[in-house]
C-alpha cells in the first residue's frame, strides 16, 4: 500500500488524486451554476410569460382604463420604432467609420479604434444622460420658448439617438473585421482596372462582405432592443399609442419596468407577457442571422 | 503552325483601330476620380470623428451641467452622506459605497463560478461538450438587464428573503454577524450582489477561456510530463501563465458591474441611509439613485448633483475598463510572443 | 547521365524556342521606358538603379529566382505599390514618354492604359458577363449594346467565347481555374490598355491551360504590349522577344530573348539559363 517517491518519503498520490478530482469536479460545478441560473430565468420566462399571454396583449395598446382591453401593441410599435430610428443613425456611421479603419492606417485610426473601444464600455445610462442634455433640453426649451404645449422633449427620436450611440462601436468593429476578410486579391484585381477606391469598396469589398456586417447589425439591433436605460430620460414612454419621431414613445424594456414596479396582478401579468415578447424578439434575430449566414458561408466557398 | 490555327479559331469580329489614337495626358483627367476618391475618404473620416466627437461631446457637455454641483459641494460631494433634495444638501458618499460594495460580493461570487466554468470549458469538456455549454453561457449575456431585474424581484429576492435570509436572522448567533444584522426586506445588498454575479459571470467567463486557451499545449505537456495531475497542472502551470489576462478578464466583469442600472435599481432597496454594511440591508449604487430619481430632478442643483455622479460613474468605468484590456493585450501578446514570464 | 550532359540539352531546347522569336526589325517605339528605377521597401532596398525599355507591340519577359524583385519591378509599372504602407519610388518610369510617377497624374487612368493580369486568377464574384462589363461600366459605358459586344470581343480576344457564350449569366466561379485565368484576361482587355502586365499568370494551372495561355499571349502581342513575369524559363523563351533577368533586386542583363538564351553576356545570366541555380 505504501508506495514511496524518487526520494524515499512518503507517497502523496493518493492525496493528489483525491484533491484533482475535487478541484476538477469543484469546476464542473462553476459551469453547471451558470447553467442552472440561465435555465431559471428562461423557465421562469416561459412559464409565466405564457400564462399571460394573450392575443390582446399583442392587438390592444396601454389602455389604463380597462383591464380586458390593455396590450402591449404601442410597446411593440415602439421598440420596433427605436431599432429603426437608430439604425438609420447608426448603420450609416458605423458601417462608413468600419470603412475608415480599412482603408487607413496610422495614429489617428488606431486612436480611433480605442475611443470605439471606450465607447463601447460606458454605462448606457450615462449616454441617457448624455442624449438627454443634448437633445431633450434643447428641445424642451424649444417649446417652452415658442409656447408649444405638447412638446415636452423627451422623444422617439432622442430615443433613437441614444440607441444609436450604443449601436455605432460594435457595427464599426464588426464591419472592420469582417472586411478585413475580403482576400486581398478581390480588391487589387478592381484597383488594376482602373477603379477608384470608392468604387472598390462599393462594388466589390463591401457586396463581398455583405453577409457578415448583416450578421453584426442583427446581434447589434438585437442588444440595444432590451435597452432599458438609455430611454429613461429620453424617449420616456407613452400609454397613448403613438409613433410620432417627436413624442415620448412606449417600447419593452420601459413598459416592462413600469408594470414590474407597479402593485397589482394586471401590471405583473403585462410585465411578464412583453418580458417574454422580448426575449423571444432578441433571441430570434440573433439565432436566426447566425444560422442564416452559416449556411450562406459555406455556399461561397 | 500553332499561331495560325490559333488565330483562325478565335477571329476578332472587329480589331481595334490600327491608326494610333491620340493619347490622353495621364494628367488631364484627374480631376474626376481624384475628386470621388477624395470626398470618400473625407465622408469615412467623418463617420469615424463621430465616435470622437461623442467621447468629447459626452465629457464636455457632462461637466457643464454638474457645474453648478460642482462648484457648491466640491470635494466634501464624495466623502458626505447627506442626500436631501428639499434642502438642496448633496452627499454621494452613499451611492459610491454602494456601487462599491456590491461590486465587491458580485466579484466575489462570479469569480469561482466563471473561472471554474472557464477551465471546464477550456481544459475538460469533451470536443462535443464545447460548444452547446460555451454557448449557452454566453446567452447569459444576452438576456437584457431588465429581465433580470423582473425575476430577480419577482423570483429571487423573494426566494432567498424567504430560504437565506430568515433562517439566518432568525438564529440569534448568526443574526450577530455585521453582514447579517438588518431585518430582511428583500430588496437589498445581498440581492443586488448576487443578481450582478449572475450578470458579470459570462463575460469573466468568456475572456478567461479565451485566454486559456491561447496558451500552447507544450506549456501543459512539459507539465504532464512530469507526472503532475491536470489540477496540478492548470494550478501550477497554466493558471500562472494567463494570470495578468484572467485579472483583466476580472476588472472587466468589474467594468460592467460597475455600470449595471436596471437590474440593480429593481432589487437594490434605494432607501436607507446606503452605508450599511449589512448585506440584508437596502442600499443604492451610483447607477441606480440616477435612475431612480433622475426624472423627478426639476430642481438644477438637483439634476446636477446627479450628473456629477454620471460623470463619476462616466470616467470610473473608462479606467477600469482601460485598465482591464490593457491587461488583456499584455497578456495575449505574450502569450503569442512565446514568452511565459512566470 | 551526367549533369553537363542534362545542362547541355535544356540549353539547346532553350535555344532553339527563343530562336522562333527573333526579332529582325527594331521596334521602332517604346511603350513603356524605366530609368535609374530605385524601390525601397520601408528600410529595405528592393530594386537597385533599374534601366530597361518596354518595346511596344511585342512580349517582354522578365525572369529570375525567387525574391528577385521581378514581382515588384512589375507593380511599379502600374503604380499597384501605391497601395503598400512604406513602398518608396524613386527615378523614372514613363508611358510613352509620360512620367507615370509625376505630381497630378491620375492614377485611374493609369491603370486603364496599363492592365494587369495576376498570379492566382481572381474572379469578382459575380456572373462571367458582369465580371467583363465591370471595367468598362466605371469608366463610364452604360448602353447596353455597347457592352454586349465589348464583352463578346473581349472574350473572344481571351480565347473563352466558345466556351462560355452560351451562358454568360454563369457565376465567374463555375470556371475552371485555367478558364477563369482567361476570364480575368478578357477582364483587362475590356478596359482597351495599351500594356499588359502580367504576374506569373500560369503558375496556378495545369499544362494544359499553361498551353492555351501561352498562346493566347501569342495573339495578343500582335496588338499589345506584354510584360510577363514567369519563373518558368522554357515559356520565356517560348512566348517572349526580349528577356530581362532580375537578380537580387538588380536588371543583371536585358536583351532578344534568343541571345539572352544562347549566348548572355553576364555569366550570373549564363548560369541561370542553364539551370545551375534558380
Amino acid at each position: 500500500m505504501t508506495t514511496t517517491t524518487l526520494h524515499g518519503g512518503p507517497s502523496n498520490v493518493k492525496a493528489r488524486k483525491a484533491t484533482n478530482i475535487l478541484m476538477l469536479a469543484l469546476c464542473s460545478m462553476g459551469a453547471a451554476v451558470a447553467i442552472a441560473a440561465l435555465g431559471l430565468v428562461l423557465v421562469y420566462l416561459v412559464t409565466n410569460g405564457i400564462q399571460s399571454m394573450s392575443i390582446g396583449m399583442l392587438i390592444h395598446s396601454a389602455n389604463v382604463m380597462d383591464p380586458a382591453q390593455d396590450g402591449l401593441k404601442n410597446a411593440i410599435v415602439g421598440t420596433l420604432i427605436l431599432i429603426g430610428t437608430a439604425s438609420i443613425i447608426g448603420l450609416p456611421i458605423g458601417i462608413l467609420g468600419g470603412v475608415y479603419q480599412v482603408e487607413a492606417s496610422g495614429k489617428f485610426a488606431s486612436t480611433v479604434r480605442f475611443l470605439t473601444d471606450v465607447l463601447n464600455s460606458i454605462p448606457s445610462i450615462v449616454i441617457g444622460i448624455f442624449v438627454y442634455i443634448l437633445v431633450v433640453v434643447p428641445v424642451s426649451k424649444y417649446a417652452n420658448a415658442h409656447h408649444l404645449t405638447n412638446v415636452s422633449g423627451y422623444s422617439a427620436f432622442a430615443g433613437g439617438v441614444a440607441l444609436a450611440i450604443l449601436m455605432i462601436p460594435t457595427i464599426m468593429r464588426t464591419t472592420e473585421e469582417i472586411l478585413r476578410l475580403v482576400p486581398v486579391a478581390l480588391r487589387e484585381g478592381s484597383l488594376a482596372l482602373g477603379a477608384t477606391r470608392w468604387r472598390t469598396m462599393f462594388s466589390i469589398v463591401l457586396p463581398a462582405a455583405k453577409s457578415g456586417i448583416i450578421t453584426g447589425v442583427m446581434l447589434a439591433l438585437a442588444r440595444i432592443a432590451g435597452e432599458t436605460a438609455p430611454l429613461l430620460f429620453t424617449a420616456f414612454g407613452n400609454n397613448v399609442f403613438s409613433t410620432k419621431l417627436f413624442q415620448p414613445i412606449d417600447s419593452l424594456p420601459w413598459s416592462i419596468f413600469i408594470n414590474a414596479t407597479q402593485p397589482g396582478v394586471d401590471s405583473e401579468a403585462k410585465a411578464h407577457a412583453g418580458a417574454l415578447i422580448l426575449i423571444l424578439l432578441i433571441f430570434s434575430m440573433s439565432l436566426i442571422t447566425r444560422y442564416a449566414t452559416r449556411k450562406s458561408f459555406m455556399e461561397d466557398k | 503552325m500553332a499561331n495560325i490555327v490559333a488565330q483562325s479559331k478565335n477571329q476578332l469580329p472587329t480589331a481595334p483601330p490600327a491608326a494610333p489614337v491620340p493619347l490622353k495626358s495621364l494628367t488631364d483627367s484627374s480631376n474626376k476620380s481624384l475628386v470621388g476618391d477624395r470626398v470618400y475618404t473625407g465622408v469615412i473620416f467623418a463617420a469615424s470623428l463621430t465616435v470622437l466627437a461623442i467621447i468629447f461631446g459626452i465629457v464636455v457637455l457632462m461637466f457643464k451641467a454638474a457645474l453648478p454641483s460642482i462648484t457648491k459641494f466640491g470635494v466634501p460631494f464624495f466623502f458626505t452622506s447627506t442626500w436631501d433634495p428639499n434642502k438642496q444638501i448633496f452627499g454621494a458618499l452613499p451611492f459610491i459605497f454602494g456601487t462599491l460594495y456590491s461590486s465587491f460580493w458580485a466579484l466575489l461570487l462570479a469569480i469561482p463560478v466563471s473561472l471554474g466554468a472557464a477551465i471546464f470549458l477550456s481544459e475538460m469538456a469533451p470536443k462535443w461538450l464545447r460548444t452547446p455549454v460555451g454557448f449557452l453561457i454566453e446567452l447569459l449575456a444576452a438576456i437584457p438587464s431588465i429581465v433580470y431585474g423582473i425575476w430577480g424581484v419577482f423570483v429571487m429576492s423573494p426566494w432567498i428573503n424567504q430560504h437565506i435570509e430568515r433562517p439566518i436572522h432568525d438564529n440569534h448567533t448568526l443574526a450577530q454577524v455585521i453582514l447579517f444584522q438588518a431585518q430582511p426586506q428583500g430588496s437589498d445588498m445581498l440581492a443586488a450582489s448576487l443578481i450582478l454575479a449572475i450578470m458579470v459571470t459570462p463575460y469573466i467567463t468568456a475572456v478567461s477561456r479565451d485566454i486559456l486557451r491561447a496558451i500552447p499545449r507544450v506549456v501543459r505537456d512539459g507539465s504532464y510530463a512530469l507526472g503532475a495531475t491536470q489540477w496540478e497542472t492548470i494550478s501550477g502551470v497554466v493558471l500562472p501563465y494567463a494570470r495578468a489576462g484572467i485579472i483583466g478578464a476580472v476588472i472587466l466583469g468589474l467594468g460592467r458591474a460597475l455600470g449595471e442600472t436596471m437590474a440593480v435599481t429593481m432589487v437594490i432597496g434605494n432607501s436607507g441611509n446606503g452605508l450599511n454594511l449589512s448585506l440584508f440591508a437596502p442600499g443604492y449604487t451610483m447607477a441606480s439613485i440616477i435612475a431612480n430619481e433622475f426624472a423627478e430632478a426639476s430642481i438644477e442643483i438637483y439634476r446636477a448633483a446627479l450628473i456629477e455622479i454620471g460623470l463619476v460613474l462616466f470616467l470610473v468605468t473608462m479606467i477600469v475598463n482601460g485598465f482591464a484590456r490593457v491587461l488583456v493585450a499584455y497578456t495575449a501578446k505574450d502569450i503569442n510572443s512565446g514568452g511565459g514570464r512566470k | 547521365m551526367t549533369t553537363t550532359a542534362k545542362v547541355h540539352t535544356q540549353t539547346r531546347s532553350l535555344s532553339s524556342a527563343a530562336s522562333s522569336k527573333t526579332d529582325t526589325e527594331a521596334p521602332l517605339l517604346n511603350a513603356m521606358d524605366i530609368s535609374d528605377l530605385d524601390f525601397y521597401y520601408g528600410k529595405s532596398h528592393a530594386l537597385h538603379k533599374i534601366k530597361m525599355p518596354i518595346p511596344k507591340q511585342r512580349v517582354t519577359a522578365l525572369i529570375g529566382p525567387s525574391g528577385c524583385g521581378k514581382s515588384t519591378f512589375l507593380r511599379t509599372l502600374n503604380r499597384m505599390n501605391d497601395h503598400i504602407d512604406g513602398a518608396k519610388v524613386e527615378g523614372n518610369v514613363t508611358l510613352d514618354g509620360q512620367d507615370i510617377y509625376a505630381r497630378g497624374v491620375d492614377v485611374v487612368e493609369l491603370r486603364k492604359r496599363v492592365g494587369m493580369v495576376f498570379q492566382k486568377p481572381n474572379p469578382f464574384p459575380m456572373s462571367i458577363y458582369d465580371n467583363i462589363a465591370y471595367g468598362p461600366r466605371i469608366h463610364g459605358v452604360r448602353n447596353r449594346k455597347v457592352l454586349d459586344e465589348l464583352v463578346e470581343r473581349c472574350l473572344r480576344g481571351a480565347a473563352l467565347w466558345d466556351e462560355v457564350s452560351g451562358d454568360l449569366k454563369r457565376s465567374a466561379f463555375s470556371l475552371s481555374g485555367g478558364q477563369q485565368q482567361r476570364l480575368c484576361i478578357a477582364r483587362v482587355l475590356a478596359v482597351e490598355p495599351e500594356v499588359i502586365l502580367m504576374d506569373e499568370p500560369c503558375s496556378a494551372l495545369d499544362p494544359n491551360s499553361t498551353f492555351r495561355i501561352e498562346q493566347l499571349i501569342e495573339d495578343l502581342a500582335s496588338k499589345y504590349t506584354i510584360v510577363i513575369v514567369t519563373h518558368n524559363m522554357q515559356q520565356a523563351a517560348r512566348v517572349s522577344h526580349y528577356t530581362g533577368f532580375f537578380l537580387r533586386g538588380d536588371l543583371r542583363e536585358y536583351g532578344q530573348t534568343s541571345k539572352i538564351f544562347t549566348n548572355p553576356d553576364d555569366a550570373e545570366t549564363e548560369a541561370y539559363v542553364s539551370g545551375r541555380f534558380g
